[in-house]
C-alpha cells in the first residue's frame, strides 16, 4: 500500500508538474498578446491626442466640447496620476512640470533602491541609474528594488527592471558602469537633479563638485547603522558638500556598511526622503531641504533638522574666488584627497613580511597535522559572535596590548612538548590581523603570523560551508 | 557668516537672565554618527564656567575622549540647532551638537 501510495504520488506529482507547465506557456502567451494590445491601443490613442491637439490648435473652441483640458497630460496620465492631481498644493502643475524632468540616482543600493522606486512610480519623465555593482544576497535586506531572481547581475539592470515594471511610461536610461572624473561631467550634465546614493566619502566629494560646476541642485542622502543624514546642496546658493565638510573625515572615520552594518530600513527612509526632495524640486513646490541638514536617529525616533552654513565665500569649488574648471575637475585625484577608494572593492592591505604570514590552506594543514598552536580572533566581539573558527579566542585589536597576558597563559597551555606552541592571528578580511602581528613582534611575540585573507579566504578556499558576511 | 554669528551671540545674550553672570552654566553635547562611536554616548552634560566659549567645550572633551580628535577637523558644529562657530559663547542650557558626515549607503 505504502510503495503503491508513495508511488501514485510521484505519478502525481510528475503530472500536476506538466500541468503546471502548460498552464504557465500558456499564461506567458495571453500575457504577451495583452501587452501587444495595450502597447497598440496605447499608439492609437496617442495618435488621436496628437490629432486633437492639431485641431485644438487650430480651433480650440469647438474641441473644448467633448473636454476642456488646459494642460499636456494625456487620460492615461490623468489617471495614472490623480491622487497627486487632487493634491491643490501639487496639482496639474507640479505634475506636469515631474514629467518633463530628469532625475539621475547615482547608486542603486540600500538608499537608491527606494529613491527609485518612488521616482518611477511618480512620473519623473526621464530617469537614470549609474551603478557598476552586482546584487547580492546580503544586499536584499535593505536594497529592496532588488528581487532574488537578480542575484549575480548587474544591479543596474535589475532596479532598471523594477522601475520598468512600476511605470513604462519613465524612459529608463541605464548606466553600468562606475561614476568617475572622466565619465561623470558627460553623465551628470544630462540631467536637471542628481541623488546621490553612493556609499563613500571619494564619491560624495566628486559628485557635489561635479554638480557644482554643471549648476546642478544634490539631494544628498547618507546612512549608517541606525543613523540617516539628508541634506539638498548647490540649490539656490545655498552651500555645497565642501562647504560643509572642507577637510575629508579621516578613513577610519567613514565606515562603509560593508564593514559596520545597517538596518535595512535606515536608509530605506532616508531613500523616500531623496526621491520627496527631488519631486519637490523637479515639481517646483514647497520649500527644498537646502541650508538644512536633516538627521535622523533610529534608536531614539528623533528626527532633528539643523540649519547648517549658507555657501562660504572661501569654498574651494564654489566660493566666489574659486575658478574651479570642468578641466580641473577631470584632473582631480578624489581617492588621494579622501584616502579612500571610490570602488566597493575593500583594501588589501600589505604590511608584513612573507615569513610572517600563512595563507588559510596552509593554516588547515597545520590543524589536521596537529600542530601546537594558538589561533587569536581579532574581530570585534559582535563580529566573532556572528562565526567563528573552532577553538579560536577573541581578542579585538583594540584591546590587543592590555590583554597580552591571555596570549601568553595559552601559548604555555597549548605547549605539550615544550618546543613551543605557535601564534597565528586571523580577522575577517586579513587587514586588522596584519597590524595586529604588527603589534605582537613589537611586543615581543617573533613568531605571530597572521592568516591572509582572513576568514574571507577560509570560506573561500578551505571550507565553502563556512558563512561568510 | 559674521553676521548670522553676530545673531545668534545676541539671540543667547538677551535670553541669558543676568543674575547667571560670573557663575558656572551647563550644556548639553549631542554626539552623532562617528563622534558617537568613539565616546560610546548619544549626549553628554557638560558644565562650563560661563564666558566659555563652544572651543572650550571641545577642548573639554578632547581631554575626555582623547579620539574625537580625528573628527574635529571635519564635522558640522550646531548650536540649538543652528550652524555655529567654535567663537561663540556658550549659555546655560545649550545644545552643542557634534555632527561629522555619514558616508554609508
Ligand atoms: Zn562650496
Amino acid at each position: 500500500m505504502e510503495t503503491n501510495g508513495v508511488g501514485g504520488s510521484a505519478a502525481d506529482m510528475s503530472r500536476i508538474l506538466s500541468e503546471l507547465e502548460t498552464l504557465k506557456t500558456a499564461k506567458n502567451d495571453i500575457d504577451r498578446r495583452i501587452s501587444a494590445l495595450e502597447a497598440q491601443l496605447r499608439d492609437t490613442t496617442n495618435i488621436q491626442d496628437k490629432n486633437d491637439t492639431v485641431s485644438n490648435g487650430s480651433c480650440p473652441l469647438i474641441s473644448a466640447v467633448h473636454s476642456n483640458i488646459n494642460h499636456d497630460l494625456t487620460p492615461d496620465s490623468v489617471y495614472r496620476y490623480s491622487r497627486h492631481l487632487l493634491l491643490p498644493s501639487f496639482g496639474v502643475q507640479g505634475q506636469s512640470n515631474l514629467l518633463k524632468s530628469s532625475i539621475l540616482v547615482i547608486g542603486a543600493g540600500g538608499l537608491g533602491s527606494p529613491a527609485l522606486l518612488y521616482l518611477a512610480a511618480c512620473g519623473v519623465g526621464r530617469l537614470g541609474i549609474v551603478d557598476h555593482d552586482v546584487v547580492e544576497l546580503n544586499n536584499m535586506h535593505r536594497q529592496v528594488i532588488h528581487t532574488e531572481a537578480y542575484i549575480g547581475q548587474p544591479k543596474v539592470k535589475s532596479a532598471a527592471a523594477t522601475c520598468r515594471s512600476i511605470n513604462s511610461t519613465v524612459q529608463i536610461v541605464e548606466y553600468q558602469e562606475a561614476l568617475r572624473t572622466s565619465n561623470a561631467l558627460e553623465i551628470l550634465s544630462q540631467y536637471d537633479i542628481v541623488v546621490d546614493a553612493t556609499d563613500n566619502a571619494p564619491s560624495r566629494y566628486m559628485i557635489s563638485d561635479c554638480c557644482v560646476v554643471l549648476g546642478k541642485p544634490l539631494v544628498s542622502g547618507a546612512a549608517l547603522g541606525l543613523e540617516g543624514q539628508l541634506t539638498v546642496y548647490n540649490y539656490n546658493g545655498g552651500p555645497c558638500y565642501r562647504c560643509l565638510f572642507p577637510t575629508p573625515p579621516p578613513t577610519s572615520a567613514c565606515q562603509r556598511c560593508s564593514d559596520s552594518g545597517v538596518l535595512g530600513v535606515v536608509p530605506g527612509i532616508i531613500g523616500c526622503l531623496q526621491a520627496l526632495e527631488a519631486i519637490k524640486i523637479a515639481g517646483a513646490v514647497g520649500e527644498p531641504l537646502s541650508g538644512r541638514m536633516l538627521l535622523f536617529d533610529a534608536l531614539s525616533a528623533r528626527i532633528r533638522i539643523v540649519k547648517i552654513r549658507g555657501r562660504s565665500s572661501q569654498c574651494e569649488v564654489c566660493g566666489e574666488n574659486s575658478a574651479f574648471t570642468q578641466q580641473q575637475f577631470k584632473n582631480f585625484d578624489y581617492e588621494k584627497f579622501t584616502q579612500a577608494p571610490l570602488s566597493t572593492l575593500p583594501v588589501k592591505l600589505n604590511l608584513l613580511p612573507e615569513d610572517s604570514r600563512i595563507s588559510s590552506k596552509e593554516y588547515k594543514e597545520k590543524i589536521d597535522n596537529g600542530e601546537a598552536h594558538v589561533l587569536v580572533d581579532v574581530r570585534p566581539e559582535h563580529h566573532f559572535k556572528i562565526v567563528s573558527l573552532p577553538n579560536s579566542i577573541n581578542i579585538p585589536l583594540a584591546s590587543l596590548e592590555v590583554r597580552l597576558p591571555e596570549i601568553s597563559k595559552a601559548l604555555k597551555e597549548e605547549d605539550n612538548s615544550g618546543s613551543g606552541a605557535s601564534l597565528y592571528v586571523v580577522c575577517r578580511r586579513g587587514n586588522d590581523s596584519q597590524r595586529a602581528v604588527q603589534c605582537l613582534q613589537k611586543m615581543g611575540f617573533n613568531s605571530a603570523r597572521d592568516i591572509i585573507g582572513g576568514l574571507e579566504s577560509w570560506g573561500h578556499d578551505v571550507d565553502p560551508n563556512f558563512p561568510t558576511y | 557668516m559674521d553676521v548670522t554669528d553676530r545673531e545668534i551671540k545676541t539671540k543667547n545674550a538677551e535670553c541669558k537672565p543676568a543674575e547667571n553672570k560670573g557663575s558656572s552654566v551647563q550644556i548639553k553635547v549631542l554626539f552623532f554618527a562617528r563622534a558617537r562611536d568613539l565616546t560610546g554616548l548619544t549626549e553628554l552634560p557638560l558644565e562650563l564656567s560661563s564666558g566659555s566659549t563652544a572651543q572650550d567645550c571641545l577642548n573639554k572633551l578632547v581631554a575626555r575622549f582623547p579620539s574625537l580628535e580625528e573628527i574635529l577637523g571635519s564635522m558640522v558644529l550646531a548650536l540649538n540647532e543652528e550652524y555655529t562657530n567654535e567663537s561663540v559663547i556658550v549659555q546655560d542650557k545649550d545644545e552643542l551638537a557634534l555632527i561629522p558626515p555619514i558616508s554609508g549607503g
